[in-house]
């Protein structure tokens, strides 16, 4: 069939700045000059790290529920906090401890949440940030929601929402995409491509050649990044934030990296991955590369490393200590936060609740 | 006061709380400059602008989950579905968030929004158009379900769902909408929710019933009255979660219960509903309740629609079957 014209031709650009040596590919952020922020971008890749090792140890010791481990996603998680500003709001999936680790969450509430406590989502310092969420792409339209009340108040704000690679396959990521473009919302999707939904692989997930090109259709322009990449990650996300937050429009960002670990502590991923792709996988890392960086300019040595590293395990320890001293919530609790007020018929329900957990030993 | 169809009314309880509310705003598919397919919002986007009457792309999944972020974000959304028949993709942001927000935050972020859809049959539309699914949502912990039967309960009611804390689903039964002109005042008084409406008092029965079929069931009490049988009819009017009390005060009195729902019989309201007062109130009993119901069937096309719903004369079969008991 050959054409009589072209009608619309895209382009998806991609665009990285750290290679896997630490050495630059691509040019340095403007925001490089501060070192300071540089070394917090690598400290709080770290922190998530090391929290993200000690959850899964909790886990395997039967002291936590099943728990998705962010090992990998480290760069695109803290370089999306980081390119946020407070009065932002985020709105996750469920891996993105770096991301909330930035925002101002303590370790203690992501134990809490996947040690099947609600209180896990009071955040008491990003108050409007979404909980985890679980039903995969479902977030979505909140972000949108979100964006649609900054921009009907006219506020000068942004909704940033994540999105696996399995999430792009859902109605709700491209509904609320559409609506995005269609009014043009401060909204910012990150897509965080990491190989794998499950055991789903990208190449079986779609046909698509690019996730970032699904923001076409909806008339958002789109950029490839390296996900593994905090400065550039940190950079085309602020970017696009200023752009959204100055009535600019949405941006859709596919930040490839990923997933080291299995999908939470009840999968296994080698019944379905090759041993050989994750080790190369694994090579691409993002730890190691900014700490090559920072080394290579002086802003960073194996001392500050140890006393880093010291610092998190620490942190992490008064954390699990904290959770595991934590009592369960009463059984009240099932019921005092259905409605603002409980709704009388239900008061019964609540009494039996409370009669029966005091018979349990 | 002025006499108006339910609509009418539906459209001067939105209009009431935009002017007096800056954060109650409309969303939905041609709400806004097309007014709604039934002109439920007909004039509020000329009157309020287009940034508090937003007209969305075509997806009821993606209406409902807006909502939920603009509610989240301090907002009152009043978002349109347009017919109770595709509610269906939007029953994953219903249940799995709207309803579950507040509880799963401990109260940090919630969802004070209205969902409103016409609801059940009876004026001759397409396939998907005449659906009664209120058991879907009442299964929902976290939810308030309300189904106004008049013109000055619509007003009363949608005030009340609007300035509720919490997320209301708003069934508006389709075939009430332009059914009778009532007077209703326009003074912004809501009217409770969670207590059903007596209608009419009676001693030997109790109708229990909401939405359209009230009009159905008083007509059957009227008819059954010329022969000397009392029926009380109660309109459920908030469907989740139910005043029980109301429901069991008068079948202690009356001893008798039918009642009467548009949609399918089976795992319907009218089973909570029966299965409470069996509960609580057998031995008041004098005969096994009964309900007239919807069949447990597909909703037909329109030329089948009044085989379906139930109508006076089932209604009526129904009071005598629960008396000669």
């Amino acid at each position: 069939m050959s054409p009589d014209a072209v009608v619309a031709r895209f382009e998806i650009p991609y665009r990285g700045c750290l290679a896997s040596d630490g050495t630059l590919c691509g040019t340095l952020p403007e925001f490089a000059g501060d070192t300071a922020l540089l070394q917090r971008l690598y400290s709080v890749m770290v922190r998530a790290r090391v929290f993200d090792a000690k959850a899964v140890n909790l886990q395997r010791t039967g002291k936590l529920g099943t728990y998705p481990s962010c090992l990998g996603h480290e760069a695109t998680h803290v370089g999306v906090g980081a390119a946020m500003r407070a009065e932002d709001v985020l709105f996750t999936v469920y891996r993105e401890v770096g991301t909330k680790f930035w925002r101002g969450v303590d370790m203690l509430d992501i134990l809490l949440y996947w040690g099947g406590d609600e209180r896990g989502t009071v955040y008491l310092r990003t108050p409007e940030d979404f909980p985890f969420c679980v039903p995969i792409g479902s977030q979505m339209p909140h972000a949108a929601g979100a964006a649609l009340a900054f921009q009907i108040r006219g506020q000068a704000r942004c909704a940033v929402a994540f999105v696996g690679d399995g999430g792009t396959s859902q109605g709700a990521f491209y509904e609320a995409l559409n609506l995005a473009g269609a009014k043009k919302l401060p909204m910012v999707c990150v897509i965080v491509n990491n190989g794998w939904a499950i055991s789903m692989p990208v190449s079986a997930q779609t046909a698509a050649r690019t996730l970032a090109q699904k923001a076409i259709a909806a008339g958002i322009p789109a950029v490839q990044i390296d996900g593994n990449d905090v400065l550039i990650v940190r950079e085309t996300v602020a970017e696009a934030i200023e752009r959204a937050r100055g009535g600019g429009g949405p941006t859709v960002i596919e930040a490839m990296t990923y997933r080291l670990s299995d999908h939470t502590t009840s999968d296994d991923a080698t019944r379905y991955r090759d041993a050989g792709e994750v080790e190369a996988a694994r090579r691409l890392e993002p730890l190691a590369r900014m700490r090559a960086f920072l080394e290579a300019r002086g802003l960073w040595n194996e001392q500050a490393e140890q006393s880093l590293r010291r610092e998190c395990a620490e942190a992490v320890d008064t954390a699990v200590k904290q959770y595991l001293a934590t009592p369960k919530q009463s059984s009240d609790s099932m019921f005092d936060y259905l409605y603002a007020q409980l709704p009388p018929g239900l008061r019964a329900q609540r009494e039996d609740a409370r009669r029966y957990a005091t018979l349990r030993p | 006061m002025a006499k108006m169809t339910m609509v009418e009314a539906i459209n001067m309880a939105h209009a009431w709380e935009m002017a007096q509310d800056p954060s109650v705003v409309v969303l939905g598919e041609d709400v806004g400059t097309n007014g709604g397919v039934f002109r439920a919002t007909a004039g509020l986007q000329q009157r309020f602008g287009k940034a508090r009457v937003q007209d969305t792309p075509l997806a009821e999944g993606l209406i409902a989950g807006t909502a939920i972020g603009m509610a989240a974000q301090g907002l009152k959304p009043v978002a349109e579905i347009q017919f109770m028949g595709f509610i269906y993709p939007a029953l994953d942001q219903i249940a799995s968030h709207m309803a579950r927000l507040r509880n799963r935050t401990r109260g940090r972020l919630t969802c004070p929004l209205v969902m409103r859809m016409p609801h059940g049959g009876g004026i001759h539309a397409p396939e998907h158009h005449s659906e009664s699914l209120e058991a879907l949502l009442c299964h929902h912990p976290g939810l308030r379900v309300v189904c106004p039967s008049s013109p000055a309960r619509a007003y009363g009611l949608l005030l009340a769902a609007i300035r509720d804390p919490d997320p209301v689903i708003f069934l508006e039964p389709v075939r009430l909408y332009r059914f009778a002109k009532q007077d209703v005042a326009d003074d912004g008084r809501a009217l409770p929710i969670g207590h059903c409406f007596v209608l009419r008092e009676g001693s030997d029965v109790t109708l229990v019933t909401w939405g359209a079929m009230t009009v159905d069931s008083l007509k059957a009490a009227q008819q059954l009255a010329a022969e000397g049988v009392s029926c009380e009819v109660i309109d459920v009017a908030t469907l989740a979660p139910i005043d029980f009390e109301t429901i069991l005060d008068s079948v202690v009195k009356t001893g008798r219960l039918l009642i009467v729902h548009e949609a399918a019989r089976t795992a319907g309201l009218g089973a909570e509903i029966a299965a409470t007062v069996a509960e609580q109130a057998l031995y008041d009993l004098h005969a096994p309740i009964r309900r007239v119901t919807g069949y447990d069937t597909i909703m037909p096309l329109y030329r089948l629609e009044h085989d379906y719903i139930p109508g006076v004369a089932r209604i009526v079969d129904g009071i005598r079957a629960t008396l000669a008991d």
